[in-house]
């Protein structure tokens, strides 16, 4: 027990860290914005696993030695437990008034009546009872009736226990198989589940690509809805996605509905819907005045505001490529000093702007380029007829020109996308199961009081002289109600001096 | 004096107990304002009250709040009445001065039942951890005074301590509401958990909020583990309670304001 209380004290300590240093899991963003912050801790922080607390070597030691001590307790006290099952209560101690809750009576019943009544009494309530005949008949004869109850109150706490192992196991199994990844989809465009498809892609130890299943759904539609007006505005308050979704190739489509808090789940695989942002949708002419890309791009949002950043890459451009940078704010408005902000998330005005590149961009080294990312090793930049670097800016419909008759750009509008989460993880209803049977473990270890309860009556001078005592076996309890119970329920009439007993024809009456 | 005219200490108990009941009642009273007052918050808002800090703490205190009168009645613990008065309306002002914000929507990731399950759930146990760390403040001031009485057995005994039960008898109480509120914060911390997979796609991910939470779990767990273990009993598990309503506090204050993470919801 004392083992457990420290590790347990070592956990809780140990759970900390990760909870103020930013983790590799959480948000690598924040890792990395740390690690230009301190140059200096940030090699000692990676020594010690500070950015990965609870997968680090020492929060993995402390938990798997409380799960150690733990079996170190569990197996002995089930042993114990088996055998308090078996063995009858106990015989009641020499000195029963020593018991923190006692009492005593004189009846005119005989040892055996006034026994067997208590033992009815007890057995009434649920305990387990047993009757020891201490002597013989006559006087002096004595009988104690010994009666326990709350076993249950172990087998909980077992129970308990056990569950701890469990989830540890079920957590353990559940890092092993399935997967998580991430897809950007247009809306009007389709996913299929194969790993091109994904942006990201974690497979778990023991995960098999082989084993995706063969589904495939397209977005239709997004609705999203922010709060216009009062102190929340600008709070998404719905947003969700139509998807139809054939879980085979060749069967039939059907809709879902995809919200937050509303998973799609096809055998076993489950996409969320996470994020989503604006995809302007532009025209691209090259030099030869050729279209040379259209469509929908991505931008990434950037905060609550849905200001949006993006690259567009245009490898067919000819005779040189063209690449694009910039932001899109979907409710444009000028800051005084001249900036342009977004005042809104919703697209109520439009505006792309950007800066236009040309040149080489270094797609056919082979190397993988993001697509969020613009390589500017061997582009120029645009600049006006001066030779400032300037920025164009678009609102819905509007066609900027390049200068020098390198090509044009036009805004035709925005589409959105929803970025989703896919991710299968079999296994985890067993952690869950563990969960819930830790808490009824729980209950009927905290609620269960196991309490001790004997009765001797003895004969003395023609009477017989009955004592109750009861022991609790944990704090808490309030075993003097109890003997006080068991004394009304047997005692003859109400208690009076001494002086004045009834004599026993009274009693019978 | 008149023959059947009392003692000082039964006049002094007799004045006692009309004060008590007096506070009693008005605590009552309180009880049903502040009952009208989260209800009409929940109607104002259309929704469950505790989508923010300030719906929350009022929440939470008035889980509080009934835990009182619930050990009033069952184990008449009216001398908890001064601390628990004290501190709920400290709370309540802090609520009002601090934290109140007007009804605002929900975000979209608290469109759920499981807000009702888990935020309930979590309010309930809190408001039964508030008590429970007053009950154990208690215990262990008059836990001291006893000491000090044994060791001085002329110390005079007035004053509001030498009318609280045996240091022991508050233990018990102090037991009984932790031992109610440590599964219910287990079900609040499983019912998050299940509900972060339907919201965030994954069931535990050491969010600063869960990090806590599993933190106040241990730490009630250690509680549990002192009372039982030698050594520990009294009033060092009467302060391992402290600590676990501290870790408790921190994820409720600390972490929502200085805190980023998915639990976005203090309204602050
Ligand atoms: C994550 C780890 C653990 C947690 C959360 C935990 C929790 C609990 C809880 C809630 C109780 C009920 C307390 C009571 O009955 O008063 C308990 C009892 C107990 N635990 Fe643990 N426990 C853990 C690990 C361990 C370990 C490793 C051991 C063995 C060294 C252990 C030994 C015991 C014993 C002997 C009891 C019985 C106390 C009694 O009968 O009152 N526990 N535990």
């Amino acid at each position: 027990m004392r083992t457990a209380l420290v590790l347990l004290f070592l956990l809780a300590v140990a759970a900390v860290p990760g909870s103020i240093i930013p983790q590799e899991q959480v948000d690598p963003s924040a890792v990395a914005a740390f690690r230009n912050r301190h140059p200096d801790l940030a090699p000692v922080f990676d020594r010690l696993g500070m950015f990965s607390v609870y997968s680090s070597i020492w929060f993995s030691a402390i938990y798997l030695l409380l799960m150690l001590s733990l079996v170190g307790c569990f197996i002995p006290r089930l042993r114990v437990y088996a055998r308090a099952l078996a063995a009858r209560p106990p015989r009641a101690p020499r000195n029963l008034a020593r018991l923190p809750a006692y009492d005593t009576w004189q009846t005119p019943e005989p040892v055996d009546t006034a026994a067997e009544r208590a033992a009815q009494l007890l057995r009434a309530q649920r305990r387990r009872v047993e009757v020891y005949r201490a002597s013989a008949d006559g006087e002096g004869a004595e009988v104690v009736v010994s009666a326990e109850k709350g076993y249950v109150r172990e087998a909980g706490n077992l129970l308990f226990h056990f569950a701890l192992l469990v989830v540890l196991v079920g957590v353990a199994v559940t890092s092993l198989f399935g997967f998580r990844g991430g897809a950007s989809v247009v809306v009007g465009e389709g996913f299929s589940n194969t790993l091109i498809q994904y942006d990201d892609f974690t497979p778990r130890a023991r995960f098999d690509p082989s084993s995706l299943a063969p589904f495939s759904f397209t977005v239709e539609d997004f609705d999203v809805s922010w709060q216009r007006t009062g102190p929340g505005a600008g709070t998404p308050v719905a947003f969700n996605a139509a998807l139809s979704v054939r879980e085979r190739p060749d069967s039939p489509p059907y809709d879902y509905d995809l919200r937050v808090n509303s998973p799609l789940d096809v055998d076993g695989t489950s996409v969320f819907l996470v994020g989503h942002g604006y995809a302007p949708d532009v025209t691209v002419r090259d030099g030869h005045g050729d279209v040379a890309y259209s469509g929908p791009v991505i931008f990434l949002p950037q905060d609550s505001s849905f200001v949006s950043f993006g690259v567009i890459k245009v490898p067919d451009a000819a005779p040189t490529q063209l690449a694009f940078e910039g932001y899109f704010f979907p409710t444009a408005a000028l800051s005084p000093q001249g900036q342009p902000y977004s005042a809104f998330p919703d697209a109520d005005n439009p505006v792309l702007s950007l800066i236009a590149y040309r040149g080489d961009l270094g797609l056919d080294s082979g190397a993988p380029q993001s697509v969020y990312v613009l390589d500017k090793d061997r582009l120029q930049r645009f600049t006006t007829p001066g030779g400032n670097p300037r920025a164009l800016l678009l609102e819905e419909g509007d066609t900027a020109k390049l200068a020098g008759g390198a090509g044009s750009i036009t805004f035709n509008g925005y589409s959105r996308w929803v970025k989703l989460q896919i991710s299968e993880s079999p296994g985890t209803v067993i952690p869950l199961a563990g969960v819930v049977l830790a808490i009824v473990g729980l209950l009927g270890s905290l609620f269960v009081r196991p309490r001790r309860t004997w009765v001797r009556c003895r004969s003395t001078g023609g009477r017989t002289v009955v004592e109750a005592a009861a022991l609790d076996r944990v704090s808490g309890g309030d075993p003097a109600a109890h003997v006080a119970e068991v004394a009304s329920a047997l005692r003859p009439a109400a208690p009076r001096p001494a002086h004045q007993l009834p004599d026993i024809q009274e009693v019978r009456r | 004096m008149p023959p059947t005219a009392v003692g000082p200490a039964e006049r002094d108990a007799e004045r006692s107990d009309r004060f008590g009941r007096i506070g009693l009642s008005l605590t009552v009273l309180g009880l049903l304002l502040h009952t009208a007052g989260v209800v009409c918050r929940g109607f104002a808002a259309s929704r469950v009250p505790w989508g923010s800090m300030y719906e929350f703490a009022i929440t939470g205190s008035l889980a509080a709040a009934v835990a009182y009168i619930v050990l009033v009645r069952r184990y008449s613990a009216r001398w908890l009445g001064l601390l628990v008065t004290v501190v709920l309306v400290t709370l309540l002002g802090v609520a009002m001065i601090v934290l109140y914000r007007p009804v605002a929507p929900l975000t979209a990731a608290l469109h759920s039942y499981w807000l009702v399950i888990h935020v309930s759930a979590a309010a309930i146990a809190g408001g039964a951890f508030t008590l429970g760390a007053l009950v154990s403040v208690l215990f262990l001031l008059r836990s001291r005074l006893e000491a000090k009485a044994a060791a001085n057995p002329e110390l005079p005994r007035p004053g509001f301590l030498w009318r609280t039960p045996s240091a022991e008898a508050i233990d018990r109480v102090a037991y009984r509401v932790h031992a109610f509120a440590f599964p219910l914060w287990t079900f609040a911390v499983l019912a998050g958990a299940i509900w972060a997979q339907y919201a965030w796609s994954r069931f535990w991910g050491w969010d600063p909020k869960e990090v806590w939470a599993f933190i106040t779990w241990v730490a009630y767990a250690a509680y549990l583990h002192a009372r039982a273990t030698a050594g520990w009993q009294g009033r060092a598990a009467a302060y391992v309670a402290l600590v676990g309503f501290a870790t408790f506090l921190f994820n409720f204050v600390g972490i929502n304001l200085l805190g980023s993470g998915l639990h976005a919801y203090s309204g602050l």
